[in-house]
């Protein structure tokens, strides 16, 4: 009979963790060219598509880092959570809660602000937005030992019905002609593009700063030590004397700030006005997951991770165009791929075998 | 019917990483035969077993039973060939009953309402083997001597004929130990195999019929007991002769540095653990605890360095009032603390070695400046201290779980009496480990003795209680039965006041 015989790898080196990545990738793609065959087109055009659509054409590149901004901002802020072992799965909700409080100050302030008091007022709201929201399930679990996962999961619905409910009625615009749209930001708190993109350039500046600032914080501060501690081991973290509650409730603040900072990003750089959540966020939170953990946790990685699941998200867009196939395309796409990293991580993380048995 | 009648293991190489765990073993074992497996820890004794028990496979090398060569690739194989196995850390869920966890992969279990008859046969199996267990007891509130019996049942139901043992008497009282030696000697009476793995001579000498011993993954030698004696089979053990007493010197105990009075401390569920526990603790002192786990010294450990709130009495040292100060400003006021379960509480297991090293350290001004740690300060501080303190390492910027338990502990140790405490708790600070480590880690706690600190010492080995300390207290069910000198005769009956039936 044969058999599978899994054992624990003990060491895994740089190379080898890199080579699992490139092979899982390979592997990836050659799952979704039969997806592509069956659709009836062409894998080579296709994949060919998919680079000149992301990373091969000045367009791609101008669409690609604007969707890896949010997802930059969103995964560092997780990969601090998960380097605690907090699961925070409520990166979307915390963004929506962002965007809210960020359009909230540009709409009632920003007329009478000039834009470099408003906008930084706007993204400090919208931190502090999300890192509240990110607070709620930290404050909870430390208490009352509420599991984070369901605590954050369920905050996100919470979010998106809050955020429908305002933009159908309190904040719904009164130059929106009926539609269920707030007004659109005042001039001084609309984000500038570089010219010909739709690259809000404040946020990948501030996106770039604070991934920075967060690996500087995990891996070099008393603080940074102390959550890789609880993560790595509570009884010793308390047994070390380490907070709990202080430091768990600074990495969620963290954690949902992040997301909040991207959530207005993406109203005042884009959309310059709050409407459905669906449109506003299209998943970042939930994608953003995913980009933390293929960084290995470290913030700096976060951004390659970021501008390759970026990538992904505009090839797809791509591909949905040019070969007529179905919008769901991308989600297979998206999903292929991500069982084939999460496979190669764990081909990388234990050794197996197969083998023949007598019995 | 007999599946084993002769098991027998023959030329087995295990390679982790092209290190050899295992070099061309060979070992025979047959019916009616208790076998001994000595060694230090590392020695690749646990490695060899798990070969048995089909958790791995070997490299080179087979297991013949009945002269019948077998492949044995996952424990269910092993419980077909008639192996069982009873860990060290026993595998039992604990808020399952006793019985509930006996049955648990038992083949032959009727499909509806199995409980009757299971039980049924499961008494009168005990009966046969004098097990004296309750069988709808959860296992938490089971001792562990009765675990043990459970897990030794649950083998020998599965239709184990071959038992491997790793370590079972480290965690019991003596008593306990000689009700286990009882069983087994009657297992061996009617015919079972049984394969006894220990560090412990006394237990090797008094119980097993043939020895086998280990030493850096390849068989140094191999004897009847009968031929051999205890000096003997520790130097084949560690390839020199060990000291079996330490000279402890005469030193006046000095000032009194702690005194715990009237504390009471509640467990987790809110029972009390410890009542009324009043003792003081003075310089150049080693004060043992000795008492079976589970009668409350953890959580009087906890309270003392403020890992747990205490109900009332109180804590003091040097004459300031400690009692449920932050963990941290206990250790900043000058107690120390080498945690028992050394993996559990005591590291960071997949942080580096010099990040572990200043683990409850990290927040001193000579680590860190306002916010940033200072890395190279750190380094060096923990290459010092793997210097000073014998921690075999290959390096300090490798995950703190690849060292061994010796070393892990000597790392502990190290960091915490750097600095010269003046109080040190130290939590079964030699569980475990090799009789070379134990030997390291006991002389360094006399050194703190003779430096004017003041140890107190929580353990379960009385060999241990009576090398080191100048005075002990029996702990049972959260009181203290007694607190004697190191040289006072009544001493000899600390097992009875162990078991709470002797007060003094």
């Amino acid at each position: 009979m044969l058999r599978l015989k899994v054992s624990d790898r003990q060491e895994i080196t740089t190379l080898h963790s890199f080579l699992t990545l490139v092979f899982s990738i390979v592997t990836g793609m050659l799952a979704i060219s039969l997806i592509f065959l069956i659709s009836g087109a062409n894998p080579l055009y296709a994949f060919a598509k998919i680079f000149t659509g992301s990373f091969g054409s000045i367009y791609g590149i101008k669409e690609t880092i604007t969707k890896a901004i949010p997802l930059i901002l969103i995964g560092a802020g997780l990969a601090v959570a998960y380097k605690a072992k907090f699961w925070n799965i409520g990166a979307e909700g915390q963004l929506l809660l962002g965007a809210i409080f960020g359009t909230w100050v540009g709409l009632n302030l920003g007329e009478s602000l000039p834009f470099y008091i408003i906008v930084p007022l706007m993204f400090l709201a919208g931190f502090i937005g999300g890192g509240l929201l990110g607070a709620i399930p930290a404050i909870l679990k430390i208490r009352y030992s509420v599991n984070e996962v369901i605590s954050t999961l369920m905050l996100n619905y919470i979010c998106a019905e809050f955020l429908t409910f305002l933009i159908v009625g309190p904040w719904k615009g009164k130059t929106k002609f009926g539609f269920p749209y707030t007004d659109d930001l005042p001039e001084s708190a609309i984000l500038g593009v570089i010219s010909g993109t739709r690259i809000h350039y404040f946020t990948l500046i501030l996106g770039i700063l604070s991934v920075l600032f967060l690996g500087f914080l995990l891996f070099k501060t008393r603080f940074g030590y102390e959550v890789r501690v609880i993560g790595e081991n509570p009884n010793a973290a308390k047994y070390a004397g380490i907070s709990f509650f202080r430091t768990l409730l600074i990495v969620m603040i963290i954690s949902g700030g992040m997301a909040g900072l991207a959530g207005v990003g993406e109203v005042a750089g884009i959309h310059h006005y709050l409407s459905y959540p669906a449109s506003i966020s299209s998943g970042y939170g939930f994608t953003a997951i995913i980009v933390a953990w293929l960084a290995k946790l470290n913030p700096i990685y976060v951004i390659i991770s970021g501008l390759f699941f970026a990538g992904i998200l505009v090839g797809g867009d791509a591909i949905q165009i040019s070969l007529n196939l179905p919008a769901a395309t991308v989600f297979v796409f998206n999903g292929t791929l991500l069982v084939f990293l999460i496979m190669g991580d764990y081909f990388l993380k234990h050794r197996v075998k197969l083998q023949w048995s007598r019995t | 019917m007999r599946k084993i009648e002769q098991l027998e293991m023959a030329g087995i190489t295990k390679l982790f990483h092209g290190v050899p765990a295992n070099k061309d073993i060979n070992l025979s074992i047959r019916s009616g035969e208790i076998l001994g497996l000595l060694g230090e820890n590392g020695a690749g004794k646990t490695t060899l077993m798990n070969i048995l028990y089909g958790l791995y496979q070997p490299d080179a090398g087979q297991v013949l039973i009945n002269g019948k060569p077998v492949r044995i690739s996952s424990p269910q194989e092993s419980k077909m060939h008639g192996i069982g196995m009873v860990h060290q850390h026993f595998m039992l869920i604990e808020s399952h009953s006793a019985m509930e966890n006996i049955c648990l992969g038992y083949d032959a279990a009727p499909l509806v309402f199995p409980k009757a008859k299971l039980k049924r046969q499961i008494i009168e199996f005990s009966r046969k083997f004098n097990f004296d267990v309750d069988l709808d007891k959860p296992i938490w509130q089971l001792s562990a001597g009765e675990q043990q019996r459970v897990e030794i049942i649950k083998a020998l139901f599965n239709g184990a004929d071959l038992l491997i043992l790793d370590e079972p008497t480290s965690v019991l009282t003596p008593q306990e130990i000689k009700e286990l030696f009882v069983i087994l000697n009657k297992m061996k009476d009617e015919g079972h195999l049984i394969i006894l793995i220990s560090h412990k001579l006394d237990e090797i000498m008094e119980l097993c019929d043939r020895v086998t011993v280990l030493q850096k993954g390849a068989i140094v030698g191999d004897a009847e007991t009968k031929d051999v004696d205890k000096k003997i089979l520790a130097r084949m053990m560690i390839g020199r002769d060990v000291i079996f007493n330490i000279e402890r010197e005469e030193i006046p105990s000095s000032d009194r540095v702690l005194s715990v009075d009237k504390v009471v401390v509640t467990s987790d569920k809110g029972i009390p653990v410890v009542s009324n526990i009043s003792f003081d603790l003075y310089r150049n002192e080693i004060f043992g605890i000795a008492g079976v786990s589970g009668n409350g010294q953890k959580e009087l450990v906890e309270a003392i360095t403020g890992l747990r709130k205490i109900e009332s009495g109180s804590i003091v040292l040097d004459d300031q009032e400690i009692s449920n100060l932050s963990p941290r400003a206990i250790y900043d006021k000058g107690i120390s603390h080498v945690p028992e379960e050394r993996i559990k509480f005591g590291i960071a297991p997949g942080l580096f070695l010099y990040e572990n090293a200043i683990l409850k350290q990290h927040h001193l001004k000579k680590f860190a400046s306002r916010l940033s740690l200072a890395y190279n300060t750190v380094k060096d501080h923990t290459r010092g201290l793997i210097e000073s303190f014998q921690v075999h390492a290959p390096g300090i910027s490798i995950p703190t779980k690849n060292l061994s338990g010796g070393n892990i502990q000597k790392l502990i140790l190290g960091r915490e009496i750097d600095d010269n405490p003046p109080v040190l708790v130290a939590s079964h600070p030699t569980y475990g480990l090799d009789v070379g480590a134990t030997e390291y880690l006991r002389k360094q706690l006399l050194k703190r003795r003779k430096e004017g600190g003041a140890v107190l010492l929580v353990s379960e080995d009385l060999e241990e209680i009576f090398e080191l300390c100048d005075r002990v207290a029996v702990i049972f069910k959260g009181e203290f039965m007694g607190v004697l000198k190191a040289d006072d005769p009544k001493l000899c009956d600390i097992g009875l006041m162990m078991a709470g039936s002797l007060r003094i």
